[in-house]
């Protein structure tokens, strides 16, 4: 094969080297596929869930992390295998599209492949496997669209909201302040929400951390954190409606970028030259103070002298402002950003309700919280934490709740939760694959039991018996016609979901079946397998 | 792990424990960490030698569990969470970092039991959870608050840090420093930086001659031929260049085509400098503080003046020294009307062992204070101040929060006694959890009477005992004794922040690691 010969007879090779390669083709190939795709499924499967457990990943610097986002443990682990890396990657975009759901994903992923593997061995060919999937997925996410119910808030009763985000954080490591953390998140999108348009821009809201303190010292700044202190320790700490310069230029003397010498021969042009560099200060400062601003905040460093100066005269002042921190703070405080002294006018400066210099604890640190822009429409949710694992697990645990929150506020249909979607899913898959003849039915029945694997990994991570809990509920659904009955995770007595508030947008449980399927189709039409061994 | 391996679906090197594999790791782990700092525990705790790596192979002898963990290098994932949990300790209240790592420990030995028998680590979690909260509320409701009597306050705080120094070198000169941390805390009047406590170290002497002075002290030298020591000073406290008055503005130089100009330039540059000098004078000051080089020129000239000149306060210097002069950094010296100059009572040069120091006495903000460290040698002073800086924190947290429990064991027992209450009332596995967790409450006071060498299983019975015979029992471990004593009449006293934080830090710590049933370790990055 690796081996071909021209017209006229000489062998020349298309594979070189090939016993540095391993190859696998044919139903080999799709098996050890699948067999890559469903250990990683499997090492996300016991995270699902309320009763998730975590995982501990040790980075190559030896760092630890531990957390039970799918996503966040897939990127971590470093996966070489390529069909491993295919499972990372649905991992991760469920993530940049939902933000939630991401180990839910990867399970059913996992699960769908698990049941292609024994129709494999029925002797099905990989493709109508894959095209009875696409046909269960359609009618599963049909009856999505007929299970689901709306979900109602206002910006003024955000309590369901907080409910919702509550039941996200729970699971974290901030359970134990799930409330006003839920609140934080909920006040932060609907702060930046265009709830006419349905929209919200996750870009406005920064989620800043800073390592110390505890966590019940995060909370939401409606403005702009920067990590910087006042030039000077002695100016106000605190400053209240001030008009704020933003500049470009340094408070230092001037640097033409001309090469050029002053030459100095004498005495009197020595004491001119100090002159000069003397009122070069005083006028920096003085028109600054003439412009009418009151605080000023600068891209650059200030000579020691200028710094004083601005001290003296009351001009409260932030040196080495970061480019992009400055953008922000013009777009905030409607500044404009002024490169010269001399441009400096009283039109094109902004506004801040307050600016306060907060410091932390025990430690030295300082930072910058600006509030009351008018432009507001930027905030920060600014994290707290012992330490740096904390810190990350925290700010992740806020991004999912914030992506929940954001997904309601973009489209309010929801399905319930505790695989109470999945259990319905697949008994509307069932009872469609009855209808279907040849090859397909037995793909959908696959599909169908795939489904249910995610109450089953629930159940199982609960402590509670998988398939006796599974069966009941099952059983009750048919009987019911009720599909908000599901696995009760938090052991609360009840399998109605709708009680226990456990719920998920639509489009994410949709994109949950999508993706997977997609996936799944996509391992199964790799036939032949062509890597370099390992290096030796 | 055999499976992954097989598949090749983590890098090469890199290794997967999974479920009770994991599990074990963990366990294994987080207890070797905590039974490595178990011996520092209580006032009978053993020291450490803590011999770094780097060059000098330096030395440390502490018994500081934050310091002991902050120095050995870990491996183990597991073990690494419990070393960050002591750092939080250390960070949010200053002392209980061997308490909360011994604590955890001790759930983890229990949950690993429990585990065993087939109860689901989720299950123990919950129970913990439980009993945590039982546990906080029974620690809040028996703390006690004197904060509105000056004098009984006074006494408390000066039992937590008799307390908290018992357990460390200063054991000896406890009550010394304790007066001495109590003082220093008192003067920032509630303010809670400690930044404005200086310590500094000079080896000589013995521990019990440190003392704390109320002024502020200097470790400088004050130029030479200048007067050494001033009443009522006037003090200029600056950031200025006072070498060479180098001209900033760019590209500037100086060429000149004979002698004699060089010699007039030279004479502008030192008339800049004459110039400056008498600006600063102007200022009517006394002394003057720089932070930067003061050269022989400069020098003279105030000598001549008769001012004080200090050169080359470092930064943290120069800012707390305006702070505590009450004057302000001046960089610039054309408007001396407005500047606002520092004032203290005497400024003096004194002598501590061989060393001289300048002295700042009667300052204008009287918080800040500083505290003189003597002692026969850097391993100890070093020891002395870890040990001071963790009263001080202590005694800082009980300042913002004047909430008191008894010390020796006793919270431990109270909160042991009410959880296996909520035990007996619980149904179901996880009334198992909460039993384990009394269990690893009791065993702190039990390690405690361990380091002291005493029969910690009798005397932990006996306290058990006494607390079940009278429902407000005060009996806490007397290790002096070697028996269960009135922590009351004894006087150990410790904050309730600390247990607190301690009780929680511990159980989040241990829910952590529990949470965790695969441990995923990437494969070392490859080092050039």
């Amino acid at each position: 094969m690796s081996l071909a010969f021209d017209e006229y007879g000489r062998p020349f090779i298309i594979l070189r080297e090939q016993e540095r390669k391993s190859r696998v083709k044919g139903i080999e190939a799709v098996k050890a596929s699948i067999m890559a795709a469903k250990t990683v499924a499997r090492t996300l499967r016991s995270s699902l869930g309320p009763k998730g457990m975590d995982k501990m990943l040790q980075s190559p610097d030896g760092d630890v992390t531990i957390t039970n986002d799918g996503a966040t443990i897939l990127e971590m682990m470093e996966v070489e295998n390529q069909i491993g890396k295919l499972m990372v990657e649905l991992s991760k975009s469920q993530d940049h599209e939902i933000g939630d759901g991401t180990t839910g994903v990867v399970v059913l992923a996992g699960a769908l492949l698990e049941h292609a593997e024994s129709l494999l061995d029925m002797g099905m060919h990989p493709l109508r496997i894959a095209e009875g999937y696409e046909l269960a997925c359609k009618v599963a996410t049909e009856n999505l669209d007929n299970i689901k119910t709306r979900f109602e808030f206002s910006r003024e009763d955000i309590e369901p909201l907080v409910k919702t985000c509550m039941t996200t954080l729970s699971s974290k490591v901030v359970g134990r302040l799930k409330r006003p953390m839920a609140e934080i998140c909920v006040k932060a999108v609907l702060a930046v929400a265009d709830l006419e348009r349905r929209d919200v821009n996750l870009d406005l809201i920064k989620v800043e951390g800073k390592v110390g303190g505890k966590m019940e010292d995060t909370r939401l700044v409606e403005g702009i954190v920067i990590d910087k202190e006042f030039s000077h320790p002695q100016m106000p700490k605190e400053l209240r409606d001030v008009k704020v310069a933003i500049l470009t230029c340094p408070f230092e003397p001037p640097k033409p970028k001309t090469k050029h010498k002053v030459d100095i021969d004498t005495v009197e042009k020595f004491e001119a030259l100090r002159e000069a560099e003397r009122t070069y200060f005083t006028d920096m400062v003085q028109r600054c103070k003439d412009s009418g601003a009151q605080l000023v905040i600068c891209q650059w460093g200030f000579d020691d002298e200028a710094n004083h100066l601005l001290m003296h005269q009351n001009l409260p002042a932030v040196r080495w402002v970061g480019g992009v921190e400055i953008e922000l703070l013009a777009m905030a405080t409607g500044a404009r950003i002024v490169p010269r002294f001399q441009e400096l006018t009283a039109d094109k400066l902004g506004f801040a309700g307050s600016v306060k210099e907060l410091g932390f604890g025990t430690t030295k640190d300082k930072m910058l919280v600006i509030e009351g822009c008018p432009n507001l429409k930027a905030v920060t949710i600014f994290v707290r934490g012992g330490n740096r694992m904390v810190l990350d697990e925290i700010k992740r645990s806020l991004h999912d709740a914030i992506c929940v929150a954001r997904n309601l506020v973009r489209d309010n249909a929801i399905v319930y939760g505790g695989g109470a979607a999945e259990i319905s899913c697949a008994l509307a898959v069932e009872e469609a694959a009855d209808k279907v003849t040849g090859v397909e039915h037995y793909a959908m029945r696959a599909f169908s039991d795939a489904l249910q694997a995610v109450p089953l990994a629930l159940a199982e991570n609960s402590g509670l018996p998988p398939i006796e809990s599974l069966t009941a509920v099952k059983k009750r659904q048919l009987q019911e016609s009720n599909p908000y009955l599901g696995i009760d995770c938090n052991d609360t007595g009840t399998n109605d979901m709708r009680e226990q508030n456990v719920f998920e947008t639509v489009i994410g449980k949709k994109q949950q079946l999508f993706l997977a399927t997609q996936v799944c189709k996509m391992i199964l039409k790799i036939d032949d397998v062509i890597k370099p061994s390992d290096f030796e | 792990m055999a499976l992954s391996q097989q598949s090749g679906i983590l890098q090469q090197g890199a290794s997967e424990e999974r479920g009770e594999n994991a599990r074990m790791a963990s366990f294994v782990g987080a207890v070797a960490v905590a039974d490595l700092v178990k011996s520092t525990l209580g006032p009978k705790g053993m020291d450490k030698i803590l011999q770094s790596m780097g060059r000098g192979q330096e030395v440390t002898i502490t018994n500081d569990g934050a310091t002991i963990l902050k120095s050995i290098y870990v491996d183990n994932p597991a073990a690494k969470v419990l070393v960050d949990i002591s750092k939080v300790q250390d960070d949010e209240v200053g002392d209980g970092t061997t308490s909360v790592v011994v604590f955890a420990g001790e759930l983890l030995r229990e949950a690993e039991l429990l585990v065993n028998q087939k109860v689901h680590p989720m299950t123990i979690i919950a129970g913990y959870r439980e009993a945590c909260d039982c546990a906080r509320s029974v620690l809040e409701s028996i703390s006690f608050n004197n904060q509105s009597d000056p004098a009984l306050f006074r006494a408390d705080l000066l039992n937590i840090a008799k307390t908290t120094l018992s357990s460390k070198i200063l054991t000896v000169d406890k009550e010394h420093f304790a007066n001495l941390a109590v003082d220093a805390i008192l003067r920032l009047k509630g303010n809670g930086n400690l930044e404005a406590i200086h310590i500094i170290k000079k080896t000589g002497g013995t521990l019990q001659e440190s003392f704390l002075d109320e002024g502020f002290i200097l470790d400088k030298k004050i130029g030479v031929g200048q007067p050494k020591r001033i009443e009522d000073a006037r003090i200029l406290v600056a950031n200025t260049p006072m070498d060479t008055d180098k001209i900033k503005i760019y590209g500037a130089r100086v060429r000149v085509d004979s002698m004699a100009k060089v010699a007039d330039i030279e004479a502008a540059e030192k008339e800049k400098m004459r110039e400056k000098v008498r600006k600063i004078i102007d200022h009517g000051i006394n002394c003057f503080i720089n932070r930067q080089l003061i050269y022989n020129l400069p020098e003279e000239m105030f000598a001549d003046a008769g001012v004080m000149a200090i050169e080359h306060a470092d930064f943290d210097g120069i800012e707390r020294l305006a702070l505590v002069l009450g004057g302000e950094i001046v960089s610039t010296f054309d408007n001396p009307d407005t500047v606002k100059l520092g004032h203290c009572k005497l400024i003096e040069e004194i002598m501590i062992g061989e060393d001289r120091l300048i002295h700042f006495s009667g300052v204008a903000l009287g918080e800040a204070c500083t505290i003189v460290l003597r002692g026969a040698s850097t391993h100890i002073l070093d020891e002395a101040e870890r040990s001071l800086h963790d009263a001080l924190c202590v005694l800082k947290e009980t300042v913002a929060d004047a909430r008191v429990v008894f010390g020796g064991g006793w919270p431990e027992i109270r909160m042991a006694k009410a959880v296996e209450e909520l035990a007996s009332r619980t149904p179901g596995k996880k009334a198992l959890a909460m039993e384990a967790f009394a269990r690893a409450l009791r065993a702190l006071p039990a390690t405690i009477c361990d380091n002291a060498g005493l029969d910690s299983a009798e005397i932990v019975a006996n306290l058990k005992a006494a607390h079940g015979a009278e429902a407000d029992s005060r009996m806490g471990v007397d290790v002096v004794r070697g028996e269960a004593g009135d922590m009351a009449v004894l006087g150990i006293y410790e904050s309730f922040r600390v247990r607190q934080q301690v009780l929680l830090s511990g159980t989040e710590a241990a829910e952590i690691i529990l949470r965790v049933d695969d441990i995923i370790k990437c494969a070392p990055r490859k080092r050039g």
